[in-house]
């Protein structure tokens, strides 16, 4: 049990501070992490705790304490949150102290504008992992395609789709 | 007192612990998506407690590091005000609700798991999570198009951790000082 709240650990204070652009970058890191080489659960297990997730109120990574729970209870939502929101959380507060002497330096502007590409590659590798892992059937695949477009070009409710993804899903069709 | 469009110091008021902590945890209950429009909400309309421009100033440096730009956000405003303490009480505030209920919801699926109905009810709502997430990534993309350079870098990006399966940390360490590189030198 220590030795998995260690490595628990471990994982997710890197994630936390490699998480440039947001949390759905380090989707696919978390990913190798928890199934490829601890085999904590499935890559099914994880797209569904991503869905689990998506349709939670909240910042988007509540999939962390999920995570936590499910490899280790209670101390391991405690060990993963503590783990993930920790260390950015301190960067944050250090930053704020020296922000006012750097927050117009030209430099500022290159790092961020140079990390745009990263994000964009960062946040596509996550779609196509958790897809991956979520659309093993030709319905589900529709589903993924149909709300990738909706989203897309309309401004309709991300709830919306989540229950309408549901409710196909309840029904069955296409599904073993 | 003459009504002024945007409120000025006089009339900002600042939080206690608790305050951020109910602040936060409202947000945190009621934040489907995206949190940070009715983040803005709060904390510079309804709550007075930042100015528009303070907002946007915080949120650029939120946006510079790395992690959730309203976690961060809510620890830089904490921090702004009370402190340590403050910074507890912001980021506890936003999580602590959205915790339970995600654990609730993840019991629920392990408890139903071998019913098929259930099975297929969560395969469909996976499914529909993915979706919003290709979305999320076409709305990123989309605006690179004309920069070669940037989607390069973003193809990259995308064969070493999504074919490859390369771990993050050397990745990024290769790719985002040669991204950031080739923006400082073509930059116009």
């Amino acid at each position: 049990m220590m030795a998995t709240l260690l490595a628990l650990t471990v994982i997710f204070t890197q994630l936390s501070l490699l998480a440039f652009g947001g949390g759905n970058t380090i989707l696919p890191e978390m990913q190798r992490q928890v199934v490829d080489i601890h085999h904590w659960m499935s890559a099914q297990q994880f797209g569904a705790m991503f869905a689990l997730a998506q349709a939670a109120p909240g910042p988007n990574m509540m999939i962390v304490p999920l995570v936590g729970w499910h490899v280790a209870g209670g101390a391991g939502v405690l060990v993963t949150s503590l783990a993930k929101f920790g260390p950015s959380s301190l960067l944050t507060g250090i930053a704020l102290h020296v922000w006012e002497r750097f927050k117009d330096s030209p430099w500022r502007r290159i790092v961020q504008a140079g990390l745009v590409p990263m994000t964009a590659g960062l946040v596509t590798a996550s779609a196509s992992v958790i897809t991956e892992a979520s659309a093993q059937e030709w319905i589900l695949a529709g589903i993924v395609v149909i709300v990738a477009l909706t989203t897309t070009m309309t401004r309709i409710h991300p709830l919306i789709v989540l229950a309408a993804g549901a409710v196909i899903g309840l029904s069955g069709i296409g599904q073993i | 007192m003459a009504i002024s469009a945007s409120p000025d110091i006089d009339e900002r008021d600042t939080p206690t612990s608790t305050e951020l902590f109910t602040g936060f945890l409202f947000l945190g209950l009621i934040g489907f998506g995206g949190v940070l429009p009715l983040a803005r909400r709060m904390v510079v309309e309804e709550r007075r407690w930042l100015s528009g421009e303070e907002f946007t100033d915080l949120l650029g440096l939120c946006q510079f590091l790395p992690g959730g730009n309203i976690i961060n956000m809510s620890v830089a405003i904490g921090l702004k005000f009370r402190g340590i303490v403050g910074a507890f009480a912001a980021l506890l505030g936003l999580i602590a609700a959205p915790t339970v209920i995600v654990i609730a919801l993840g019991m629920l699926y392990d408890r139903f798991y071998d019913d098929p109905h259930i099975r297929h009810l969560f395969a469909g709502l996976a499914a529909a999570a993915a979706g919003l997430l290709v979305s999320m990534a076409i709305k990123i993309v989309l605006p690179l198009r004309r920069k070669p350079v940037a989607v390069a870098i973003a193809a990259l990006c995308f064969l070493a951790i999504a074919i490859l399966r390369l771990p993050l940390l050397p990745t990024m360490l290769v790719l985002a000082p040669l991204s950031i590189l080739l923006t400082w030198r073509l930059q116009p």
